[in-house]
C-alpha cells in the first residue's frame, strides 16, 4: 500500500548525467521488461474472455476439485469454478479498477497539487495540512469500517470510488514539491509579466512539466488502487462475487484450498499477482529513472 | 527558536490529523446510503418470523439509535462523538460481547499489535537501511546491484501475497510452522511466552520483508546520490577508512530523509500489520476489528479506528519530535 511513497524518495535524486548514461541500458532494460509483462497480462485478459464459453463467477458450472487437464488448464475449484477463467476475469476487473481510479486520481492531485504549489500562502497551507493528514492516516481501518456498513449492498464501483477519496494525497505532495520548483524559474515571471493569467500560466507553462511525472504517478495509481481493493476482497469486505485478483484468494482461503490440496487456486492468483505487480513497478521506476535521465541530458 | 517552531509546526500537523481522521471515521459512514440499524432491524425482524410490531420496531429503533449514538441532527451527534471519544475515551459497550466495554476489548488487544510493529518495523528498518547502505556505497560493484533487484522483487509485492507466500512455503511446503497459529490467553508463563514468541515470528517475518524492500530501494538512492557529495571526497583524500566514511559520513546524513519517510508512512505499515494480523490470527487490534466487521459490532470497529488513528498519529510525532535531536541543522537554525 506504500506504493506512492517510493516515488517520493527516489525523484528528488535525479542521477547525474554520467550514471545516467551509465545506466540507460538497465534502465531502459527495466522499463521493457515492465511493459512486455504488463501487456501480456492486459491484451490476454481483455482478448481472451472474447473466448470464454461460461460467466466464469457462476458456480457449479463444473465438477468440483477437477486436477489440471486439457479441458481445464488449471483445474477448478471447490465451486465448480475454472480456475484459469476465472483468474483472466480477474485481472481484467482488476487492471479495469486501477486504470479508473488512477485516471480519477490523477486529475484530482494534479489540479490539487499544481494549484497548492503555484499559489502558495495560506491557501497551500491549508491544503498542505489536509494532504498531510491523508497521507499521515491509516487507510484500512477506514475501509474497514466503511466495507462493513455498505457490504452487500456496495457495487464494485463504490469501492472504486472510496479508493479515489484516500488515494489523490501523494500524488499532489509530490506534484505540489515540483511546481513550487517550477515557480521560481525565470519563464514563469516572463509568461507572467507578459500578462498571463494564473489558470494560463498553470496551463501552458507548468503543466507541461508536470506530464512526465503524471504518468508514473498514474502507474503508482494503478498498483495502489489493485492492491487496495485485493487486499479489501481478501479479508471478505469487497463485492467478493465479482473476480478479482483478491476476491480469488478470499473464496481459496474460505473453503480451505490449502487443506484440501487444491493448491492451485491459492498459487496461480499469487503468480498473477506477483507478475502484474512487478510490471507495473518496473514499468513506473523505468519511466521515471528515463524522464530523469532525459532532463539531466537536455 | 529554529526548534520550538518546528515543534509547534509539527503538533498543529498532529491535531489536524487527529481531528481530520476523527471527521472522517465519523462523517462516511453516515453519508452512505445504507443504514446499520435498518439492517440490523431488519436480522431481528426474520429472526422473529416478521412477529415484531410497528410499536416494538419503534422503540427497537429509537433504543439502537440511543446506543450507537445517532439520535439528533448530524452536528450535535458529532459534538457528542468527539466529547464521547476526546474527554471520556467512551465508546460505548461492545454489542457481539455485550457487558464489555469497547475501551476494555480494545486495550487487551493493543499491546500484542503495538509489540509485533514496534519489533518488526525496527529491525525491517535498521536491516533495510544497512543493506541498502552498503549496495549503495559499493554501486559500482555487482553485488550492489544484485542487493537492488531483491529490493526490486521484495517492495512492490502486497502485503496479503507476502502472507501466504510465507505460509505456503514456511507451514505447508516445508512445515516449521503450523498453519494455524494459536496464541494462548491469560497468565503467562515461561513456555507460554516461548510458543508466543514462536507463534509471532511469521508475522514478524512478513512484516520485516514488507518493509525490507522500500528501505533498500530508497536508502540505496539516497547513498548512491552522497557517496559522491564533495564532504565524502574530501574525507576519502584526508585517508578515512571505508567503514568510517560509509557510517559516519554517508549513513549520517542518508539516514535523515528516511526518518522523515519512516514517519510519513507509519500509516501503511499499520495498515500491514492490520493485515498480517487476520491473515495470521495474530490476537491484536486488526483481529478484533475483523470480527467485530463480520459481526455488524460498530462500536468496536469505531473504537479500534479511532485509537489506531491516535496511536499512529502520535507514533509520527514521537519520530518528528526526535528528527531535531538527529538533524542539528534545526537545532542550531
Amino acid at each position: 500500500m506504500s506504493t506512492p511513497a517510493i516515488t517520493e524518495v527516489v525523484e528528488p535524486v535525479p542521477p547525474t548525467r554520467q550514471r545516467g548514461e551509465g545506466l540507460l541500458w538497465l534502465l531502459n532494460g527495466r522499463l521493457a521488461l515492465g511493459l512486455t509483462l504488463i501487456a501480456i497480462l492486459g491484451v490476454g485478459s481483455f482478448v481472451l474472455p472474447i473466448f470464454c464459453p461460461v460467466d466464469p463467477s457462476v458456480q457449479a458450472t463444473y465438477l468440483k476439485n477437477m486436477p489440471i487437464s486439457g479441458a481445464h488448464w488449471l483445474g477448478t475449484n471447490a465451486l465448480g469454478q475454472d480456475i484459469l477463467w476465472f483468474l483472466v476475469f480477474a485481472i481484467r476487473n482488476s487492471l479495469m479498477l486501477g486504470v479508473l481510479v488512477g485516471v480519477c486520481v490523477t486529475v484530482i492531485s494534479t489540479i490539487v497539487g499544481l494549484s497548492a504549489g503555484y499559489i502558495g500562502g495560506n491557501f497551500e497551507r491549508a491544503v498542505m495540512l489536509i494532504v498531510d493528514s491523508f497521507i499521515t492516516i491509516p487507510l484500512l481501518p477506514i475501509l474497514i469500517i466503511l466495507g462493513a456498513v455498505i457490504r452487500g449492498n456496495s457495487s464494485f464501483l463504490t469501492v472504486g470510488f472510496i479508493i479515489v477519496v484516500f488515494g489523490w494525497a501523494w500524488g499532489a505532495r509530490t506534484i505540489r514539491s515540483m511546481a513550487l520548483t517550477l515557480r521560481e524559474r525565470e519563464f514563469i515571471n516572463m509568461a507572467r509579466f507578459s500578462g498571463a493569467n494564473t489558470f494560463d500560466i498553470l496551463l501552458r507553462e507548468i503543466f507541461p512539466y508536470v506530464t512526465a511525472y503524471m504518468l508514473v504517478g498514474f502507474i503508482n495509481t494503478v498498483l495502489f488502487a489493485i492492491n487496495t481493493e485485493a487486499t479489501l476482497a481478501v479479508i471478505g469486505l469487497s463485492k467478493v462475487e465479482v473476480p478479482t485478483l483478491g476476491s480469488i484468494i478470499f473464496w481459496a482461503l474460505n473453503y480451505n484450498a490449502l487443506f484440501t490440496g487444491n493448491y492451485v487456486w491459492l498459487v496461480a492468483p499469487i503468480i498473477a499477482t506477483v507478475l502484474l505487480f512487478l510490471g507495473l513497478f518496473l514499468s513506473s521506476t523505468g519511466f521515471n529513472a528515463a524522464f530523469a535521465s532525459k532532463r539531466g541530458v537536455l | 527558536m529554529g526548534v520550538l517552531q518546528y515543534v509547534a509546526k509539527r503538533v498543529g500537523l498532529y491535531l489536524a490529523v487527529l481531528f481530520i481522521g476523527l471527521t472522517i471515521t465519523f462523517l462516511l459512514p453516515r453519508i452512505m446510503p445504507t443504514n446499520p440499524i435498518d439492517g440490523y432491524i431488519g436480522q431481528i425482524q426474520a429472526r422473529a418470523s416478521g412477529a415484531l410490531t410497528a410499536e416494538a420496531i419503534a422503540q427497537l429503533r429509537a433504543n439502537l439509535e440511543e446506543l450507537y449514538g445517532l439520535r439528533g441532527d448530524l452536528f450535535s451527534q458529532y459534538v457528542g462523538f468527539l466529547q464521547r471519544v476526546i474527554f471520556h475515551f467512551d465508546f460505548g459497550p461492545s454489542f457481539a460481547f455485550y457487558p464489555q466495554s469497547v475501551s476494555q476489548i480494545i486495550f487487551t488487544a493493543l499491546p500484542w499489535t503495538l509489540g509485533l510493529l514496534l519489533v518488526s518495523t525496527v529491525i525491517a528498518w535498521l536491516l533495510g537501511n544497512l543493506v541498502g547502505l552498503v549496495a549503495g556505497y559499493f554501486h559500482t560493484k555487482r553485488a550492489g546491484s544484485v542487493i537492488e533487484i531483491v529490493g526490486i522483487l521484495l517492495y512492490p509485492i502486497p502485503y496479503y501475497i507476502l502472507a501466504l507466500t510465507v505460509i505456503l512455503l514456511l507451514s505447508y511446503v516445508i512445515p516449521l510452522f503450523p498453519l494455524s497459529p494459536s496464541f494462548p490467553a491469560g497468565q503467562m508463563t515461561l513456555t507460554k511466552f516461548g510458543m508466543v514468541i514462536f507463534n509471532s515470528l511469521l508475522p514478524a517475518l512478513t512484516l520485516i520483508l514488507a518493509g525490507f524492500g522500500w528501505n533498500i530501494l530508497s536508502m540505496k538512492a539516497l547513498a548512491v546520490a552522497t557517496t559522491e557529495e564533495p564532504y565524502v571526497i574530501y574525507s576519502r583524500l584526508k585517508g578515512t577508512s571505508n567503514w568510517t566514511r560509509m557510517m559516519s559520513y554517508v549513513f549520517r546524513n542518508a539516514m535523515l530523509p528516511q526518518v522523515t519517510a519512516l514517519a510519513l508512512s507509519l500509516g501503511t505499515i499499520f495498515n500491514g500489520a492490520l493485515l498480517t494480523e487476520m491473515l495470521f490470527s495474530y490476537p491484536g487490534v486488526g483481529l478484533i476489528m475483523r470480527t467485530a466487521a463480520s459481526a455488524g459490532d460498530y462500536n468496536v470497529l469505531y473504537g479500534a479506528i479511532t485509537i489506531s488513528i491516535i496511536a499512529v498519529a502520535t507514533a509520527g510525532l514521537v519520530i518528528d519530535l526526535i528528527y531535531p535531536l538527529l538533524d542539528p541543522r534545526i537545532r542550531h537554525k
